[in-house]
């Protein structure tokens, strides 16, 4: 492989390299995201080789992984070209017949096709299916075209282009400018204007003139996996960005701190760190200019709030990850006390499309204060499980219902979450707003990360404000007294209300929690703790009157405050709910109603998802 | 267990002298001896003129790190957001029940380790467990019985 050796031999390279690609008769992509391969995708494309062989047709066939598709619901997905087939469901089963159907008869395998739930319409093709149709899919589709181990792959589609136009045409604050113009602002969590940061940082003074860039790739966010995705399926637009931004600030080295959970992250990473130095675009007198950058990758330790900046930063340094105040920006005094430039990895990914098409073109997507697009993980209750992009200020309801096809189970919505355990909780009757930073916020959400947890009425939302609080306090890192203390004291008051040992005081204490928690706590963890609990406060305080006052769980699901029992005239007598009773708690002849002990009865629910007749009630 | 040093000062000069390296040479050690033995805590401190309070400190802050070895099988039950509204919680609990343990900790002839994950972008398969690195999608608490009855492919087995 030869080293590049000047900015223009960038677009030489991809002449080559999709010259070289026009031979291939089809191209078969088996997507190789985070869900497909949680289902076995890997065995699919096992299967898929095994079967090329067989049929002796390896030589005109050119089968490749490629990143998450994004439909997450209908993995493992493989597409193939010509034509842009779009299978779902696909099993190693299936191999056979794709390879003689498919790609050697040019038959459509109709049974793989996605069928829409409500029209009943078959798709061929991604751009035919609903989910796809109402995204603007700027990363996401470079995601969803490249194999990421090969940068071949990243090159024809036009990458690194922006990185010869930095370094052969633009002065650093250009770029600076660029990206102001564009309006970008940080994927992270806080929505910080990101030119703003760099500024910061390109005008700090260091004595040695060590700066630092980090590419935040922590993502703590327990529902959403946008980041992954990214960096598992384009890790080279992360390495570009942050090569532009290194540029930009005047640093020359760089780490990604990359989420303990994700292996196959790390190794993505690496594999595409080692190409771009292979080609001279990454470490010494990148594209002969005599620019330096290196970038090394850390595993974080597992600790949420280690996706925290300066808790992040302590972590890099070998210390425990404890953030600190921040009188002093990291901007100015970072890593190693060195002004340091931290932004997150969709942040990082956005920046060459910015340099490329220019900060207006970014700018004219979105809204006014919030531009470009956002990735969503969009999770839940809901349809289409997977991975959006939408431009900001895209309505939920459109996301919600277009794209993710609804709630599933003839189940109506109840409520939406956003932003990760520092975000708000929004009802149904909200989702005609429009998602962007300042609209979430105003809204006592957030946009965090981009995790949309889509919620059904079966849902408590007492319950569900309880699993982030407990969440955070077990994250809490414990440095400072408010969010140890405060974090614990809501569990404990949020226990008890959801074991029917709550009163009216409950729920003022713990909104005093609240506000002491908001104003009090060294970093935003605690600052924004109290935000699913404010939330639910504000929009579904009558299922907290009803906890507290009634003794009733409305939506069903807190043990204490419920008992099960038998629908007599639904019941088949069909004996499925006895068998699976783990108690012995239900009796009944088969062919007549059964019904519960209450005694006995552990209110554990499994004859609740036996039952195929609805025929299990709760009080 | 004399491997154990030896293991700890070998990984210690593969990153000689970065001053960012205690946690990566711990993880090391984790991903080779599968914990964080007191003879290894006790190696890094000495190969690293680091403070052994420091040393420990940083291995029971992290997740990451364990200092006891986990059972011959590993159950981890995801309990990321998406998992949860789907009945996450009672999938735990059922789990806990059966081993009769909690989560995090270790069966007592050492055969199971029940573990929790937040999220493993499987959200549409939720709720996940996975035994052993294999995935089940979709669980119940129902499931959960045939899970660990010994038939490990036919409960929610989603391949
Ligand atoms: C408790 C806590 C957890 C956070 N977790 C993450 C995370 O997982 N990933 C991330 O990019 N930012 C996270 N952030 C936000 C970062 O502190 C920081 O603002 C962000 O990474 C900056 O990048 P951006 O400007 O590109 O958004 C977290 C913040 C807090 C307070
Ligand atoms: S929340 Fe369980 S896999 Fe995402």
């Amino acid at each position: 492989m030869s080293r590049l050796e000047g900015p223009n031999q960038i677009a030489e390279l991809q002449r080559e390299i999709l010259e070289k690609r026009g031979k291939f008769g089809h191209e078969i992509a088996v997507c190789g995201g985070p869900g497909c391969r949680a289902i076995g995708c890997e065995e699919v494309f096992r299967a898929l080789r095994d079967e090329f062989q067989r049929a002796g047709c390896g030589e005109d066939v050119h089968l490749k992984w490629t990143g998450c598709r994004g439909l997450c619901a209908g993995g493992t997905i493989v597409v193939i070209d010509p034509g842009g087939i779009f299978y779902q469901g696909v099993t190693p089963e299936d191999a056979r017949e794709i390879v003689e159907e498919t790609v050697l008869r040019g038959a459509v395998i109709e049974r793989l096709l996605y069928v829409d739930p409500t029209s009943g319409e078959i798709a061929r093709a991604q751009d035919e299916i609903p989910f796809y149709r109402g995204q603007t899919r700027l990363l996401l589709e470079q995601i969803a075209q490249l194999d990421p181990s090969n940068i071949e792959d990243y090159v024809a589609a036009g990458g690194y282009a922006a990185l010869a136009k930095t370094l052969d045409r633009l002065q650093p604050a250009e770029v600076i400018e660029e990206i102001r113009i564009s309006g970008l602002r940080g994927r992270g969590g806080g929505g910080f204007p990101t030119a703003r940061k760099w500024t910061a940082c390109r005008e700090a003074a260091s004595s040695d003139g060590t700066k630092y860039l980090i590419c935040n790739a922590d993502e703590g966010d327990p529902g959403a996996y946008m980041d992954r995705s990214i960096l598992e399926g384009n890790p080279h637009s992360v390495i570009e960005g942050m090569l532009i931004g290194a540029y930009a600030v005047g640093a020359n080295q760089g780490y990604v701190y990359v989420r303990h959970e994700y292996p196959l992250a790390v190794q993505s990473i690496l594999t595409a760190r080692d190409q771009a130095q292979a080609r001279g675009l990454l470490g010494e007198n990148i594209l002969g200019t005599g620019f330096d950058f290196h970038i090394k990758v850390s595993r974080g330790g597992g600790a949420f709030v280690c996706g925290e900046s300066t808790a992040l930063i302590a972590s890099l340094e070998g210390k425990i990850g404890e953030p600190r105040p921040k009188h002093v920006h990291t901007a100015v005094r970072g890593l190693f006390n060195k002004p340091t430039v931290l932004n997150n990895v969709e942040t990082w990914a956005n920046v060459p499309l910015i340099i490329s098409r220019g900060g207006a073109w970014f700018a004219g997507i979105g809204t006014e204060s919030s531009t470009g697009t956002k990735v969503f993980s969009l999770v839940g209750n809901i349809r289409n499980t997977g991975l959006v992009e939408l431009p900001m200020g895209t309505p939920l309801r459109m996301i919600i219902e277009s794209i993710g096809g609804g709630v599933p189970g003839g189940k109506k919505l109840k409520a939406v979450q956003s932003g990760g355990p520092s975000g708000g909780c929004l009802p149904a009757d909200r989702i005609d707003l429009p998602v962007d930073f300042d609209r979430l916020a105003e809204a006592g959400s957030m946009m965090g990360s981009g995790g949309l947890i889509v919620m059904d009425d079966e849902t408590c939302m007492v319950d569900f404000a309880k699993y982030f609080v407990e969440f955070l306090a077990e994250e809490s890192c414990g440095k400072c007294v408010v969010c140890r203390e405060g974090l614990d004291r809501m569990r404990d008051i949020l226990t008890a209300i959801t074991e029917g040992n709550g009163t009216p005081e409950s729920i003022e204490l713990l909104e005093e929690l609240c506000e002491v928690m908001k104003d009090a706590s060294l970093c935003a963890l605690g600052a924004t703790a109290p935000n699913p609990v404010l939330s639910t406060l504000r929009y579904f305080r009558d299922e907290y009157d009803a906890h507290v006052n009634g003794g009733r769980c409305p939506a069903g699901v807190c043990r204490a405050l419920i008992t099960f029992h038998i629908d007599a005239a639904a019941c088949t007598g069909c004996g499925a709910c006895a068998r699976e009773c783990p108690e012995g708690a239900i009796s009944g002849e088969i062919g007549l109603a059964h019904s519960i002990d209450a005694e006995m009865c552990i209110q554990c629910g499994i004859c609740r998802t036996t039952c195929r007749f609805d025929a299990v009630m709760t009080d | 267990m004399a491997t154990t040093g030896h293991a700890a000062h070998r990984i210690i000069e593969k990153h000689a002298g970065a001053r960012d390296a205690l946690i990566p040479i711990l993880q090391d050690i984790q991903a080779e001896e599968g914990y964080l033995s007191q003879e290894a805590l006790e190696a890094v401190s000495e190969g690293m003129s680091i403070p052994l309070i420091q040393v420990y400190g940083v291995a029971t802050f992290f997740r990451a790190f364990s200092l006891e070895p986990r059972g011959r099988r590993v159950v981890c039950a995801c309990t990321g957001t998406a998992c949860h509204v789907r009945g996450a919680s009672a999938v735990l609990d059922e789990l806990e029940r059966q081993l009769g343990v909690c989560a995090g900790q270790t069966t007592g002839d050492g055969e199971y380790s029940l573990e929790t994950v937040n999220c493993l972008g499987a959200c549409a398969l939720g709720p996940v467990v996975v035994v052993d690195g294999i995935n089940h999608g979709h669980m119940t608490r129902a499931d959960v019985q045939h899970l660990l009855g010994g038939e490990p492919e036919s409960a929610g087995a989603d391949r």
